[in-house]
């Protein structure tokens, strides 16, 4: 059904949460559950008014475990789905999280993150949500995870969030922050054509000659078959065999359908992991960051190639998987790493595992609320050549 | 070495020839589940023939019904109809559910859950649900006890119940469920107890058939964590109970239906009420936001 206003075709002074809710409507989704919450509101407001214009559902639902759940049941009645919201509705829906993990269940949770932890600053910018969108939901997994930076990539990626949920049949997490939700900038969006949509995977077989929900293709991602489409289908969020029937007293099960949901992703990370190198070639120092934080790095890294300090960036796009090989590489090589985030030091956990000893690594965090300040990563950087 | 033991010789092709009987249920269970879960005297699978008895009558494309569960006991029916089916997480059938019905209207969705499931850790999606008016049907099976994890109290469990968490007595006032679901805007409401099967069967039937949502509470013994400390140690004597207090009185204010320890159990239909369901307000909406 097209009415002319799926994709917004042309060029924008936008919101980035507009830009996220914009995003999803051109790759697809028409089906957003969602509790407001600062400062991911203006991706539900953009929704409820858009949705009902492109043929999609907006529905408000009583908290952001609901949320969860009605996104995953829409997106079993074969529907794209999203929701938004920010770090006390993300710990809501960590469980039901797990449970679109465990199903196979293609989605899209966006995370507006503020300062936290509990309500914190709910207005304000932070960055501490990133391990526990590794890990928040009980259980061993593999997640997506991708952090953009501006209106712009928030658009772009919030298509390829769901393009890789269709690809690898799994929920992914768009984790951006205050300052990039809510920074209204240039945003193009692009004409129709130019939009890639990833399609789901499809059963082979016809209802009825033996189709098996999790009997997986070569690339460990089993067909997927929807309510109402003749295959009467069992799924269930305890462990279960290709039949999709629970099978709780037999370890060979768990350990078949544990290795598959991580490998997966695991076996494919090449294919997920996006990241932005700048300045890198005669680098003696690299900072990594994400989000807004790489953003604000910019300068500081500006000001010290100016004082001479060979320094360059590594800006993670994709956080999980984690960008492993990229680490291991650069830590052959350079002198010191940096790490600014606005939390009390997360991904830099992942950078010190990478580089392994090989070189030090600082950390400049911030506890949320504002942004660092040139100074403070400038200093890092000095100090990192000291 | 002791001799092979002696099995009369069949053959094969005779046994063929016995005519093959098939349960007219069999369609729609999944017999290579079976054997299920419950225990001797459970109400579940009572519930669950019920159900599938007024299914098979309703005239429905099976192929479009979906049941939704949660966790605990009662949440281990969508795992045994050979239907397209959801085992969710405790206390959230009901939002997956109405994920599942707004993205594919053509569907029927039928929630089948209990107790401690759908109106304790679920109450909040339950009120939720009834007062959009979703178009789904809830079928509640109240046993009073959390029995999966061995007979806590919750929140139907009537005051002054011995449970594994209210030793000395339960001490909590109890959700009367059909009061529950009419205040927050259920169009159907019914209460039976699974000794009453064909009428349980009909009430589910009429859910089923019911634009809206629809809410039929089933009472169901369970002799192995519930009716032990109540002196009702089998589900026959539970059933006797039924006989002996169970009161149809249709139409009676749902207020009214409240469960007490050894008390009656007042069943029937108390609500049957036409109301524009939530995507018949969606699609008077849809309509203003495209002129």
């Amino acid at each position: 059904m097209s009415n002319g206003q799926e994709i917004l075709t042309g060029s924008f002074f936008m919101q980035g949460d507009i830009a996220c809710a914009e995003g999803a409507i051109a790759v697809g989704c028409r089906f957003f559950a969602g509790y407001p919450i600062t400062p991911a509101t203006e991706i539900a407001q953009r929704m409820a008014e858009r949705m009902p214009r492109v043929g999609g559902i907006y529905i408000q639902m009583e908290d952001e475990l609901a949320s969860m759940n009605a996104v995953l049941g829409a997106s079993w009645a074969g529907v794209k789905a999203m929701t938004a919201t920010s770090g006390p509705g993300f710990s809501l829906m960590m469980e039901n999280l797990g449970l679109g993990i465990m199903t196979e269940t293609p989605c899209v949770v966006v995370n507006v993150q503020r300062g936290g932890p509990s309500t914190g600053l709910p207005t304000l910018v932070g960055q501490g949500d990133m391990m526990q969108a590794r890990w928040g939901s009980h259980g061993p997994y593999e997640i997506i995870a991708l952090t953009p930076n501006s209106p712009q990539e928030l658009f772009d990626l919030t298509i390829r969030a769901f393009n890789l949920s269709e690809r690898f049949r799994t929920p992914v997490l768009l984790m951006t922050d205050a300052e990039v939700g809510h920074m209204t900038e240039k945003v193009i969006i692009p004409p129709p054509k130019e939009v890639k949509i990833v399609p789901r995977r499809k059963p082979k077989v016809l209802p009825g000659d033996g189709y098996q929900p999790y009997v997986a293709d070569d690339d460990l991602v089993p067909p997927m078959a929807v309510a109402g489409e003749g295959y009467r289908i069992h799924v269930t969020g305890l462990t279960h065999d290709e039949r999709g029937y629970p099978s709780t007293g037999d370890d060979s099960a768990q350990w078949g359908l544990i290795q598959r949901l991580v490998n997966k992703i695991h076996l494919y990370k090449d294919e997920i992991i996006e990241v932005e190198e700048l300045d890198l070639e005669d680098a003696e120092v690299v900072v990594v960051s994400y989000g807004i934080a790489a953003r604000t790095a910019m300068w500081p890294i500006e000001l010290a190639r100016r004082e001479g300090i060979k320094v360059g960036m590594l800006r993670l796009i994709t956080v999980w998987p984690f960008a492993e090989e990229k680490i291991r590489d650069l830590a052959q090589r350079v002198r010191a790493f940096v790490v600014p985030e606005i939390n009390w030091g997360q991904m830099v956990l992942e950078v010190e595992r990478c580089v392994a000893g090989r070189a030090p690594v600082y950390l400049v965090p911030h506890p949320g609320g504002d942004i660092h300040k040139p100074e403070q990563v400038l200093a890092a950087i000095r100090r990192a050549v000291a | 070495m002791s001799e092979p033991m002696r099995h009369m010789e069949t053959n094969s092709a005779e046994l063929g020839a016995v005519p093959q009987e098939r349960h007219p249920m069999d369609d729609l269970l999944r017999e290579e589940r079976l054997p299920h879960i419950w225990c001797s005297g459970c109400g579940i699978g009572t519930a669950l023939t019920c159900f599938i008895s007024a299914l098979l009558k309703s005239g429905l494309d099976l192929d479009k019904v979906v049941v939704v569960s949660g966790i605990g006991c009662t949440g281990r029916v969508a795992g045994y109809v050979q239907l397209d089916s959801f085992h969710t997480t405790h206390g959230r059938a009901i939002p997956f559910a109405t994920g599942l019905k707004l993205a594919n209207p053509e569907l029927k969705v039928v929630v089948f859950s209990g107790d401690g499931d759908l109106v304790t850790i679920g109450g909040n999606h339950f009120i939720h649900a009834a007062r959009r008016n979703i178009d789904m049907t809830v079928i509640c099976v109240n046993n009073f006890n959390y029995g999966m994890t061995g007979g806590q109290h919750g929140a139907t469990t009537p005051v002054g119940s011995i449970t594994t968490t209210t030793p000395y007595g339960n001490y909590e006032h109890p959700f009367n469920l059909p009061y529950l679901a009419a205040a927050s805007g259920a169009v159907y409401v019914a209460r039976w107890t699974v000794l009453h099967v064909r009428r349980l069967e009909r009430a589910i039937g009429e859910a089923l058939a019911k634009r809206g949502f629809s809410f039929v509470e089933v009472i169901s013994p369970c002799p192995t964590n519930f009716g032990r400390w109540h002196k009702q140690r089998t589900g026959l004597d539970t059933l006797k109970y039924y006989h002996t207090k169970g009161v149809i009185r249709h139409g009676a204010d749902p207020k009214s239906v409240d469960i007490e320890l050894g008390g009656e159990v007042v069943e029937g239909k108390f609500l049957d009420i036409e109301k524009p369901t939530f995507q018949d307000s969606c699609a008077v909406m849809v309509q203003k936001a495209l002129e």
